[in-house]
């Protein structure tokens, strides 16, 4: 008996934190629903006080499913952030409702969280990971009224409610390439990458072309550490190319913090960001970051459903139609020249004159 | 030998000897849990804890050493929590460690997300060159230019082997491992020993994971860890329950590791898929190779009943 209850207050206490923390499902950003919530784990992590009117009219419901948090400082944080923005435009939270899942690393739980949004009816679930596609492809068979968005991935499974869009993360990898070609006087410089799949190895290959296409001089080296979350292992691999003698380094995934904390530690070692705007982490040595702005691919989807198209569109956010967009830091003080180079090659590559390889 | 093939080599050795340090806090400690037989599989999740607090009393206070007392606290009663479920109420070691890494990974990732929020750095500790010695050519930059955490981590080893065999208390953990009903005859509290040891084994994972969150990465992120209290775990089977052995197996592992993040850099053309594995396929290889159960404390994974045996 003594057994069975220590086992299961243990279950019990992991779970009920495990759920809140790992897991939270929130209502966002200044939480008040219009409607009592019943998204799913919400019991134990939402305190959204429902004070809030009902507005006039039906709210458009988003609901986003994500591999790690609204704050990571990349790919998830770059689809909430675009959340937010559409949410601003729309007229606040009356007008436009997010609910969020993050921290979905495991597939059935995000499945399950996808199922259930799809349940509640909302307008659009957006499942925010490559690896959520074989979810969506079912799920959205079973819920055709329900307009369904993943990426990144170029792939509707041809059905009607189902939108797709990535990111063409090779165009501003090629002109963070063409800069860091510039700024670097070592003329060596490391790569720091999670594992070699999606946009990871466009943005790397895109910055490997703009750097050798600039100064075929320069040695750029590549490490895998194999993992997007493992921070230690990011640190060390960024440690490994600055003792190398690499002064300029970049890298993708939320685990690039640690790289950056490496570049940060080393006092004069640059970095290049992608995703989000990573200036936050290191003021002084983020030169560039590649920020991707979701709201050109939501602003389509969400008319698109208004109008009462609930999918079938793929998506890409490129340097041309404005979704993906270089932010240089205003902290750092790049060359006129340089910054030069930068122009030029977006605008290169706007206009087709610059054919980036994926 | 070449100017740059030796600068590689002191490069990946000064590596390999911080990536061993969380391993060794962590390791060193399970293994005085394991041998007064309790099976601690929590150690990832007080990792995580003890990560978060020594990131937290940083971050808040700006001293390197708030963080490092904080994280031993927090240490200390996921141990107490531990030894309450596994040793008071004999719940079954396994589980009841797996539910801890789950709560501890919870816990660390919640109270990031309500008191931080978004990854932030910190100033942790620098790394300490000793004067003379850190001047020896190659040596010097891989023994004597390092920070704190090494050094105690490596001090450890000695001090831990010392505690366990030649004093009367490791005798008595010992005992309790082995034959916890024998040592209860003779007087010795079985749950006052296995209590301790966790709870020590607890704070030595704080310290690995204050290693990680403000010695390695300046940084807490959830789950900072990935998996190196699990790793921390293996290690103690690899190294016999001896701490000359857990050395070597941090080593090996930390030494695959910092050779497979510079293979690249070295110019060595491998697939990275391939790569990522190596140190996994050499630990377990060499797991297989070096076991050895007959060291194994005949009592580990058994709650103590006072009467049944």
């Amino acid at each position: 008996m003594k057994i069975r209850t220590s086992l299961m207050a243990t279950a019990a206490l992991s779970l009920i934190v495990v759920a809140c923390g790992n897991a939270a499902t929130t209502s966002a950003p200044a939480s008040s629903t219009p409607e009592p919530s019943t998204a799913p784990a919400s019991e134990a992590a939402s305190t959204a006080p429902e004070v809030t009117p009902a507005p006039a009219a039906e709210p458009f419901r988003v609901a986003v499913i994500m591999p790690s948090s609204t704050t990571d400082l990349a790919f998830s944080q770059s689809m909430y952030a675009a959340l937010v923005a559409e949410q601003e435009k729309a007229g606040g939270e009356a007008n436009f409702e997010i609910k969020f899942t993050e921290n979905m690393f495991n597939v059935p739980d995000a499945q399950a969280a996808i199922r259930d949004y799809a349940s509640q009816g909302f307008d659009l679930v957006v499942a925010h990971g490559s690896q959520y596609g074989a979810g969506v492809e079912e799920i959205a068979k079973d819920f055709p009224e329900v307009s369904f968005a993943w990426g990144t991935d170029v792939n509707t499974f041809g059905l009607p409610n189902v939108f797709a869009y990535t990111a063409a993360a090779e165009e501003g990898g090629y002109v963070n390439g063409v800069l860091a070609a510039l700024v670097s006087t070592t003329k060596k410089i490391g790569v720091t990458g999670p594992v070699e799949v999606g946009d990871a190895k466009t943005y790397i290959d895109g910055f490997t072309q703009g750097v050798t296409a600039t100064d075929p001089s320069i040695k750029v080296s590549k490490t895998w550490t194999g993992s997007f979350s493992d921070v230690a292992a990011m640190t060390e691999a960024a440690k490994a190319h600055i003792t190398a003698g690499a002064d300029v380094l970049t890298g993708s995934s939320q685990s690039v913090v640690g790289s950056i904390g490496a570049a940060k530690d080393a006092g004069n070692v640059l970095w290049f960001g992608t995703q989000s705007d990573q200036v936050s982490l290191a003021p002084t040595l983020v030169v560039a970051s590649q920020v991707y702005d979701w709201t050109v691919v939501l602003d389509d989807i969400i008319t698109k459903i208004q109008s009462g198209t609930l999918g079938g569109e793929i998506y890409t956010l490129k340097l041309e139609n404005g979704g993906l967009k270089i932010a240089y830091n205003s902290g750092y003080a790049l060359a006129a020249d340089a910054k030069a180079a930068g122009d030029k090659a977006i605008a290169d590559i706007t206009s087709g004159a610059v054919t980036v390889t994926p | 030998m070449n100017e740059a093939v030796l600068a590689t080599i002191v490069a990946i050795a000064a590596a390999s000897l911080r990536l061993a340090t969380p391993y060794l806090f962590a390791s060193i400690g399970e293994m005085f849990a394991q041998r007064s037989g309790v099976l601690n599989l929590g150690v990832d999740g007080i990792m995580l804890v003890g990560a978060f607090a020594a990131f937290y009393g940083t971050l808040t206070t700006g001293s390197v050493w708030v963080g490092v007392a904080v994280a031993m606290v927090a240490g200390l009663a996921m141990g107490l929590l531990m030894s309450v479920i596994s040793v008071t109420l004999k719940a079954e070691q396994g589980i009841s460690g797996i539910g801890l890494s789950l709560f501890g990974l919870g816990l660390s990732s919640l109270l990031f997300k309500v008191l931080v929020g978004t990854v932030k750095t910190v100033d942790g500790f620098r790394p300490i060159h000793i004067p003379l010695l850190s001047d020896l050519p190659y040596l010097g930059d891989i023994f004597f230019s390092q920070n704190l955490t090494v050094y105690v981590a490596f001090l450890l080893v000695p001090v831990s082997w010392y505690v366990l065999e030649r004093t009367p208390w490791g005798l008595t953990v010992r005992a309790v491992g082995q034959n916890p009903a024998a040592a209860d005859t003779l007087g010795v509290n079985v749950t006052v020993v296995r209590y301790l040891c966790v709870c020590l084994g607890a704070v030595l994972a704080g310290l690995a994971g204050a290693a990680l969150s403000i010695a390695s990465v300046n940084l807490f992120q959830e789950n900072l860890t990935a998996g190196a209290g699990y790793i921390a775990v293996a290690l103690v089977y690899f190294g016999g329950w001896r701490p000359v052995g857990i050395l070597m197996g941090a080593l090996l592992f930390s030494t695959v590791t910092a050779i497979q993040l510079r293979m690249q850099v070295l110019g060595i053309e491998m697939p990275s898929d391939f790569a990522v594995m190596l140190p996994y396929v050499l630990t377990i290889v060499a797991l297989t190779f070096s076991a050895n159960r007959a060291r194994q404390p005949a009592a580990l994974n058994q709650p103590f009943e006072r009467g049944v045996a």
